[in-house]
């Protein structure tokens, strides 16, 4: 409780209280300026709307990527399940921001990655893979990947795989016991996962900034430059709690459809 | 020495330099006294001074050496001749972020634990230091060299008196072309509209320097800004994002991607392309000007006023800034500079990046301040950056 209220509700306070302020830096004043909120999201919800589709489409390129992985290694990798489960967290020993970087080489201009997809027509004699979309959403995608991997792993790893020898033996095929039995004993581990990738990638900016170009802007390279660039403390107040609001909501719709028991686990 | 006596001290100095005020042939005995007044000023000063600066920004053995001087470097020799210990940080990437960083404490009046930072003049930040009093004044009796400050920098808008500020360095705002990549680049007019290049160019994310370049190709001035030749600036800028011919907002890092290749030119600063000494990456003036702009100096809150004034003091002999200046390849404000650095490195003649001749410098502007300061216009800015 004592912890909440330190590192929790007094900040969220304070943010509160801040983006309810006007005035210039670094002299804000008090004055229930909720036009900040409305002036925010006018301005601001492309990169809002933006960032949700790009947390989306990369929580389920992370659910497709991850969930055969994660079977594969529960089911099949038999002793050496500890060691590819190494494998998945191992470039996490690298922080966050040298992995990114490390992006900016792999997909550079002149890089071997763009040459070979150059060679082979996948991409037009001038055409790029850094600074567009897919640079941006495929680095969420794989920033994010372990926290959808692991969790899926633990919910597959606890199947008990008597009940898929059941479920053939009442002839039932392969892709029917798959959907039937282990894609509804893995939910806890999908809806897990799918949070665990979609709140953080939605506030993401690191991507953004080092991989895309001023059109690939998320509502964290907006937050993160009103706070640091243009010093202007009530609008990134207001624009986190818009961002936090919304997820909150995307949250509460994600739970009437799954159930919310599968959110408590 | 601890901070409390530090503050005592410092207290102290404002007392006794009230009183010198009221007895006028004192204080003159002081300013030209020999061997007792500089043991009186050593005695305020600290051991250690604390320096935050920008990256690459000083003289290090490596730099040295490449350019044949062998010499130790200009902080080394300030540590001999002073007993002062430099800790020098290379922690100032952004003024923005840098103000964000120490304004919490600068704005209770309290220190930051640094003497000397470095504050850029085409930015808002470096006056905003000052007029909230967050800068203390310069002890200018400890710096009889501030005679050598050349004309042009003597009466910046910022600080019209030189009381709280002195140039560390300046910098001019031109194009850089990776040769391998592109024709030579020499106009903002190409940079935006050459097809060859869409997005393949860089510009910078400060607005100062980026709207300055493209403020001159509009053919408006950019030391006199109106809301006019402003959104003429930005719609220009924003055209080359939408169009894609922009790759992105650059901070200092440009340069590494211009001589990676994902570039093919960009906006860039003298030093930088001057430091990466990379025969394909070539620098110019843009045909319609450049922009030149200038780190300052200053002592914030908590800072040693004494130690950091002598260092000043130092940096502005021109031996130390011919070296400094040939070591760090960025604009000493210093008088005579040139004709030091000659005497340590012949090529200093040739280098108009570092030396620059009258001639090039007649193509440079200023930015204007109101500009800057503007938070409409700061707003936009960020808007055309997609943010």
């Amino acid at each position: 409780m004592l912890w909440l209220t330190f590192f929790f509700l007094l900040p969220m306070g304070f943010l509160g209280y801040q983006s309810l302020q006007s005035g210039l830096f670094p002299n804000f004043h008090f004055t229930w300026a909720f036009s900040n909120f409305s002036t925010a999201l006018s301005d601001y919800h492309t990169q809002l709307i933006r960032s949700f589709a790009y947390a989306g489409i990369a929580t389920i390129a992370c659910l497709v990527l991850a969930y055969p992985l994660a079977y594969w290694i529960a089911f099949r990798a038999g002793p050496w399940r500890n060691l590819f489960l190494l494998f998945i967290v191992a470039p996490f020993f690298v922080t966050y921001l040298v992995r990114t970087l490390a992006w900016l080489n792999i997909l550079a201009d002149e890089g071997p990655v763009v040459r070979i997809l150059r060679d082979i027509h996948v991409l037009g004699p001038n055409g790029r893979l850094l600074a567009t979309t897919f640079a941006v959403v495929a680095g969420i995608t794989y920033n994010f990947f372990p926290f959808m991997a692991l969790p899926l792993y633990v919910s597959l790893e606890q199947i008990d795989e008597r009940l898929l020898e059941a479920a053939k033996d009442l002839y039932a095929s392969p892709t029917k016991a798959f959907l039937r039995v282990t894609v509804p004993l893995s939910m806890p581990g999908i809806v897990a996962g799918t949070l665990l990738t979609f709140i953080p990638a939605a506030g993401d900016f690191i991507n953004a900034a080092l991989l895309g170009t001023p059109n690939q802007s998320m509502i964290g390279n907006v937050i993160q430059a009103k706070f640091l660039e243009s010093l202007d403390y009530p609008t990134a107040a207001s624009l986190s709690f818009i961002l936090m609001g919304t997820i909150l909501v995307i949250l509460l719709i994600y739970a009437k459809i799954v159930g919310p028991e599968k959110l408590t686990g | 020495m601890n901070r409390r006596m530090t503050r005592d001290e410092l207290l102290r100095r404002g007392a006794i330099s009230l009183g010198a005020l009221s007895v006028p042939s004192l204080l003159a005995a002081c300013g030209g006294g020999g061997g007792g007044s500089s043991a009186a000023s050593s005695q305020k000063l600290n051991k250690v001074l604390n320096f935050a600066n920008w990256p690459y920004y000083i003289d290090t053995p490596a730099t040295l050496k490449a350019a044949g001087i062998h010499m130790p470097t200009t902080l080394q020799q300030f540590e001999k001749k002073t007993g002062i210990k430099v800790n020098y940080y290379e922690e100032i990437n952004s003024n923005p972020e840098y103000f964000a960083k120490v304004q919490g404490r600068l704005s209770k009046g309290q220190g930051i634990g640094r003497d000397i930072i470095v504050s850029t003049d085409n930015d808002r930040f470096l006056g905003e230091y000052i007029s909230q009093h967050w800068a203390q004044k310069l002890d200018k009796s400890l710096i009889p060299n501030i005679k050598n400050l050349i004309p042009a920098q003597q009466h910046p808008p910022f600080d019209p008196n030189r009381d709280y500020s002195l140039p560390w360095a300046s910098g001019m705002d031109g194009i850089g072309w990776n040769e391998k990549q592109t024709d030579p680049v020499t106009s903002v007019k190409q940079l935006f509209e050459d097809p060859k290049l869409k997005g393949r160019v860089g510009v910078w994310n400060s607005m100062g320097d980026t709207l300055g370049l493209v403020m001159l190709e509009n053919g408006d001035d950019p030391s006199n800004v109106t809301d006019a030749s402003f959104n003429r600036a930005i719609a220009r800028v924003q055209k080359a994002v939408n169009s894609g011919q922009i790759r992105k907002f650059y901070g200092n890092e440009y340069a590494a991607v211009l001589e990676k290749g994902d570039l093919a030119a960009s906006m860039a600063w003298s030093g930088d392309i001057a430091n990466l000494g990379d025969p394909k990456i070539h620098w110019g003036v843009p045909t319609q000007g450049g922009i030149i702009w200038t780190d300052n100096m200053i002592i914030p809150l908590g800072g040693s006023v004494p130690t950091a004034s002598t260092y000043m003091n130092f940096m502005y002999d021109p031996v130390i800034s011919a070296q400094w200046a040939i070591g760090a390849n960025y604009i000493s404000s210093v008088k005579d500079v040139k004709a030091e650095a000659v005497k340590l490195d012949p090529k200093a003649n040739s280098n108009d990046l570092t030396f620059p001749t009258d001639q090039t410098l007649s193509q440079m502007h200023q930015n204007d301040p109101k500009m800057l300061t503007n938070p409409a216009y700061n707003k936009k800015w960020l808007a055309v950056q997609g943010q």
